[in-house]
């Protein structure tokens, strides 16, 4: 994998010296059954996330992308291999609630209310009704959804039920959001909607994101950099990098000429075709 | 705000389903409980079968307008019972699901097994441990017959937390009790109404027929008896209709209870 090799740091962030990356998944390898019926779902995966930046998974189904946005959210273990968050083993950084997460379902409560939804995390750490309660109100505003605090899910779009699982995640301000194709289940008008709203909320918030998706112009809209994974192993094929800050596209990017190179990249490496393709695309 | 603009929800509350019921769904069903009721009067009055064969539903009418008062109060009795075994056997069965969860594949099988066994026959012996002037016997008798459909209702609510709750629980490091607390058991909830639905005319028949083994003379059960070896056909058949609009009772209420705790539940 030489391609790996010349992406040994991400690219400079934010953060400064002082901060650890978001995530650093080492030598990781995670093998499902036993014996015969082994699967390896992911073989020597090595990934850095800086603080702040916006890194999507992309690949066939069963190429193990889920598998390691759940190492990371400590969901599940890694086999082989380290997994570091924020400088923590991952355990620690979910005991100390460092990510927030959004999956394809909502997965929201059906018997609570909208602002209820989305206090939980804090309700679930003992934070007090009054500091609870402005913090919801602030995060509703943040995913425009203020009018439907009092809304039970079941009465909201399937779009609409997405932010309120966003808003969760944010909850406890957490620095990463593990996203695991949220918008998989929305239409097309939908997706893109909420993928100009998700650009603005992580500038707002300045989280660093680990985004799982299928749509090669989703994870290119939306990310700093695109790992392209392939399956059996499960392993990463190469890193694109996005031109811009993902903090600052706006739907004129979609019909830019660098958006539509990098798309080009990330289908070449999906299809298998020759890197040459796509010239330039893994240098920086 | 961008968002406002889609922000127009639809109302997809569940209501109780009497809002769709049409005219047509009350009246047929109503217009053809009159014609058999209608079919089952000539045919009585045309071929003079005797009443203790088959009373006419007017004489039985009869009955219930002239013994309105004892066939109330053994209702009442016979509902007390059947209530108090409904609570019982409620928080039985539920509570035993949830001690047994872990082992649940194992105890389904012994728990299906004891529902074959005719509870009620265990009537006269449960009088000879609990004596035959008190009504401990037909509670328990009602309360062991609730806690079967409960309790096998209530471990399958138990099952029905989904991947993505328990994902999201296990990346909130929620405790043990806060799983239970904030998704098992609301998830579970329905569930264990739907079980006390379907055994609320359980409980109503186990508390009667546990009546005709002994116990004090009051109830529904003992009345029918009673009316029918004094040959007093119509007045039994009398007692019948009351442990019918009885047994409506409870199911009519506990149906409410269900769709009001599944309300916001999509359907199973």
């Amino acid at each position: 994998m030489t391609d790996l090799e010349k992406h040994p740091t991400p690219p400079a962030s934010t953060g400064g010296f002082a901060t650890p990356p978001a995530i650093e998944v080492r030598a990781v390898e995670r093998v499902f059954g036993k014996r015969r019926k082994q699967v390896v779902a992911l073989a020597a995966v090595d990934l850095t996330v800086a603080a702040g930046e916006f890194v999507s998974l992309i690949g066939p189904s069963g190429c193990g992308k889920s598998t390691l946005l759940r190492l990371v959210a400590d969901l599940d273990t890694p086999t082989a291999g380290d997994v570091a968050v924020f400088g923590k083993p991952a355990r620690q950084a979910r005991a100390d609630q460092d990510y927030g997460i959004a999956f394809q379902q909502a997965g929201l409560l059906p018997w609570r209310t909208v602002a209820a939804n989305v206090g939980l995390p804090l309700e679930l750490h003992g934070a007090s009704g009054s500091e609870r309660k402005a913090r919801v109100a602030e995060l509703l505003e943040l995913v425009g959804l203020a009018d439907f605090a009092r809304s039970r899910p079941d009465q909201l779009s399937g779009g609409m039920q997405q932010r309120v699982a966003i808003a969760r995640a944010l909850a406890e301000r957490p620095r990463l959001l593990l996203m695991d194709e949220p918008f998989g289940a929305l239409d097309e008008i939908t997706r893109e909607r909420m993928q100009n709203e998700l650009v603005r909320i992580c500038r707002e918030t300045g989280a660093a994101v680990l985004f799982v998706t299928h749509s090669i112009p989703e994870a290119v809209f939306l990310s700093d950099r695109v790992v392209v994974m392939s399956a059996r192993p499960g392993r990463i094929v190469d890193i694109v990098d996005v031109p811009g800050s993902s903090h600052h596209r706006t739907d004129d990017v979609r019909d830019d000429a660098g958006f539509f190179h990098a798309v080009a990249t990330v289908r070449g490496h999906l299809h298998g075709a020759p890197t040459d393709a796509a010239p330039g695309s893994d240098t920086r | 705000m961008s968002v406002v603009a889609e922000a127009t929800a639809k109302d997809t509350r569940a209501r109780l389903p009497i809002g769709d019921l049409r005219v047509s769904t009350v009246l047929a069903p109503i217009a053809f409980g009159v014609a058999v009721l209608g079919l089952w009067e000539l045919g009585v009055q045309a071929s003079g079968v005797e009443p203790f064969i088959v009373p006419a539903p007017s004489d039985i009418w009869r009955e219930v307008l002239d013994s309105s008062d004892s066939i109330a109060k053994g209702a009442r009795v016979t509902g007390t019972n059947a209530l108090v075994g409904l609570a019982i056997g409620g928080v039985l069965g539920a509570l035993v699901a949830h001690a047994v969860r872990v082992v649940d594949q194992m105890t389904v099988p012994v728990v299906a097994a004891a529902s074959v066994v005719p509870i009620v026959a265990l009537a006269p012996a449960l009088y000879r441990m609990y004596g035959g002037q008190y009504d401990t016997t037909r509670m328990l008798v009602a309360a062991l017959s609730v806690s079967v459909p409960v309790y096998l209702n209530t471990l399958r609510g138990l099952r029905q937390v989904t991947a993505v709750h328990r994902d999201l629980m296990t990346a909130s490091s929620a405790r043990p009790w806060q799983v239970a607390r904030v998704v098992t058991l609301p998830t579970a909830t329905p569930y264990v109404f739907t079980g006390l639905r379907i055994a609320s005319s359980l409980a109503v028949i186990s508390a009667l027929v546990a009546e005709y083994f002994g116990g004090p003379v009051s109830g529904l059960g003992k009345s029918i008896t009673t009316s029918v070896s004094s040959s007093n056909y119509p007045l039994a058949w009398a007692y019948v209709v009351g442990s019918i609009v009885l047994g409506l009772v409870f199911y009519v209420v506990t149906l409410l209870l269900d769709l009001w705790f599944s309300r916001h539940h999509p359907e199973p």
